[in-house]
């Protein structure tokens, strides 16, 4: 680990939900992480984790009916500190987002080029002739030719759309890309295409230093051969954190190795088990762990004390009582 | 199911299946003569489907194997080719005679959560097959077959899942509905059409085994899916598409393990590993597969491979055995 100040410091974020008939959903329950330049880390888990509420969070863009706490720090500033107020000079400006679905979400009538400047001018960076420019460079970036700046979404291919859409989300040179399932809907020859430009992104940005790469997915092994780090997502926190190499060789949460286990893998032999029963509801108090109903080793206090968050290695930690020997010990 | 039945590997064989569909030229295409086009979306496909067999065709987005899929149970008309089914062609029936053998053949979508009828409970929805099949019998029959294909399907116990709507369900357990509306009529032969891409990780399994078991069981199945992973661990054989082709075919291990055709080893090269430390080299192809209007001349994978010659530009390959490999392990490609 570098002596480098992170990046982006996320500290403790809750996000929750007045739900209409009255109560509250609890989406987001205390993450906690930081990234450094050009690194690209993971963030995983099952529908319904909150791994979108959580980067939609650190964008300020949760509807009204959101309720955000905790600090997202950025250059020594907590972006969240004074809402809106604070957050949109540093939007799409510092820390940007590619949504998911954002290919299939351009304006039919507009060219990409128009789409692409957009940001741009909104933001004052450039316009005219000199957002032209750029937009040919952003282009360029993610591997399209310049001159296919006047064309329009239709006459792109969905792997180019989604090129776009990245190139869209650089247009004013973010230091972080927080990325929303960007190969969900790609096969998987275009997928290896758009993966393999994230990876150059956040390696050289033009002349400048590296992108800081969030990757939201579902897909465990796309974030194995891509990512530096994965965060994994379960009930609203982050139940395992550490190096891919620490998280798939030594997982020290029952749930990580168990979503490892779901996964089929091109030339694994061993037998490709199910998560039995569901994530538990976000809409009411939680007590003691909430994977145990679907956990394979769950130990005396489980049931009755949330699992306390230990650091296990260095940039390793596990929200699991099997980590915890005071607590085991205490309860045998 | 008798120990002939679960051998036989002639429950469905396809024999030089093609499929076109007709693009519209529109009114000023058609008084302006314009050729007319047609999006060959099958060309010359054949295969076969064993009882008791797992073949899964895998290949990208608009590669055929859908189309392939709705031919095959003629959801979609051929335009050449047979389709044999346990010995009868019934690529040319008419619709009544094709009846009783619909029953046989069932089909499963991706997304259960749009193939299911909102307005339905758990019951209506397997009862419904049963009713349009004829095979009404007393309300106690129909409710008993209901209940014992729910069982089959993982829905256990029937009483617990019986009376409840499509929104009360998990997309895990929806997809288990589906399969039992299916398996309801006991057919032969499953379709499956991506089964579980729109399913979360941690369910997936639970389906892929369900359909193993049924396969076990003598049932065929054909998996159509677009991931290679799933392919490797749960199918018997693997059919790979390209363009409408069937480039490469053989058993799924030595498919996944000893790839021969150029198109194959890229798309393995390029299959996500589950472990860090293996990174694969991938080799990337450059641009996205052609459109099957224009289905280039000779080797259709010639423009994109990466060892093609010259006389791959002229000569269209045929599926042939490969030397060397396991003697039902096919490939189509000139240089092999």
């Amino acid at each position: 680990m570098s002596v480098r100040e992170p990046v982006i410091r996320v500290e403790d974020l809750h996000v929750w939900f007045e739900l209409p008939g009255g109560g509250e959903l609890h989406a987001v329950q205390g993450i906690s992480f930081d990234l450094h330049e050009g690194e690209r880390m993971g963030l995983v888990g099952e529908s319904g984790c909150g791994k979108t509420t959580t980067i939609l969070g650190m964008m300020g863009l949760l509807p009204a009916t959101a309720s955000v706490s905790g600090k997202v720090i950025l250059d020594g500033e907590d972006i969240l500190a004074r809402g809106e107020d604070s957050i949109s000079p540093h939007r799409w400006n510092d820390i940007s987002m590619v949504f998911q679905g954002a290919m299939n979400a351009f304006n039919p009538v507009k060219t990409i080029g128009e789409q692409i400047a957009e940001p741009m001018e909104l933001h004052g960076l450039a316009s005219g002739k000199a957002a032209q420019g750029r937009v040919r460079e952003l282009l360029e970036l993610v591997g399209i030719a310049g001159d296919r700046a006047n064309r329009y979404p239709h006459e792109f291919s969905g792997g180019m759309r989604q090129r776009a859409a990245i190139a869209m989300a650089l247009a004013c040179s973010p230091k972080v890309l927080l990325a929303d399932e960007p190969t969900t809907a790609l096969d998987v020859m275009v997928q290896a295409q758009i993966l393999e430009l994230l990876v150059k992104l956040s390696t050289t940005l033009g002349k400048e230093l590296g992108l800081t790469v969030i990757l939201v997915t579902h897909d465990l092994p796309v974030v194995a051969q891509v990512c530096d780090r994965a965060a994994v997502m379960y009930a609203g926190e982050i139940v395992e954190m550490g190096g891919m190499s620490a998280i798939y060789h030594d997982p020290r949460h029952p749930y990580t190795r168990m979503l490892f286990a779901a996964t089929p893998d091109l030339f694994g032999d061993d037998e490709v088990i199910s998560i039995p029963g569901a994530p538990p509801r976000l809409d009411r108090e939680l007590v003691g762990c909430p994977f145990r109903p679907r956990c394979d080793s769950v130990v005396e206090p489980c049931a009755t004390v949330h699992p306390r968050r230990l650091q296990l290695a260095p940039g390793h930690e596990a929200l699991c009582h099997l980590n915890d020997s005071t607590a085991t010990e205490a309860a045998s | 199911m008798s120990t002939a039945d679960r051998i036989d590997p002639r429950l469905l064989e396809v024999d030089g299946l093609v499929t076109r569909y007709p693009i519209s030229r529109g009114l000023y295409g058609a008084l302006a003569r314009r050729p007319k086009l047609t999006v060959l979306a099958v060309d010359g496909v054949s295969f076969t489907v064993g009882a008791g067999e797992m073949v899964a065709l895998v290949g990208e987005s608009g590669c055929g194997k859908t189309t392939t899929a709705q031919t095959v149970i003629r959801m979609v008309e051929s335009d050449a080719g047979s389709i044999r089914f346990r010995g009868t062609e019934i690529g040319a029936l008419g619709a009544r005679e094709l009846r009783p053998l619909r029953r046989e053949i069932q089909i499963i979508y991706q997304d259960p959560y749009e193939s299911l009828d909102p307005r339905f409970t758990v019951r209506d929805t397997i009862e419904e097959p049963i009713r349009v099949h004829g095979l009404t019998g007393s309300k106690a029959e129909r409710e008993e077959k209901v209940r014992e294909a729910m069982e089959r399907a993982g829905l256990t116990p029937p009483d617990l899942f019986i009376d409840r709507y499509p929104h009360e369900l998990s997309g895990g357990q929806r997809q288990r509905v589906a399969i039992a509306a299916a398996l309801v009529l006991e057919p032969k032969l499953l379709i499956a059409d991506e089964p579980v891409s729109m399913l979360d990780v941690s369910v997936r399994a639970g389906i892929l085994g369900l359909l193993d078991g049924l396969r076990k069981e003598g049932m065929g199945v054909l998996m159509i899916t677009h991931d290679l992973s799933t392919a490797a661990h749960f199918a018997d054989r693997i059919a790979v598409m390209y363009l409408g082709r069937i480039v490469e075919e053989g058993p799924a291990r030595d498919v996944v393990r000893n790839p021969q055709h150029p198109y194959t080893k890229a798309l393995i090269s390029v299959v996500p590993r589950r472990d860090p430390d293996e990174r694969t080299v991938p080799q990337i192809l450059t641009g996205e597969t052609p459109n099957p209007v224009n289905v280039p001349p000779g080797c259709r994978f010639h423009p994109r491979c990466p060892v093609a010659e010259a006389r791959c530009k002229e000569t269209d390959p045929e599926l042939r055995v490969v030397e060397g490999v396991d003697p039902v392990h096919r490939a189509a490609c000139l240089l092999l």
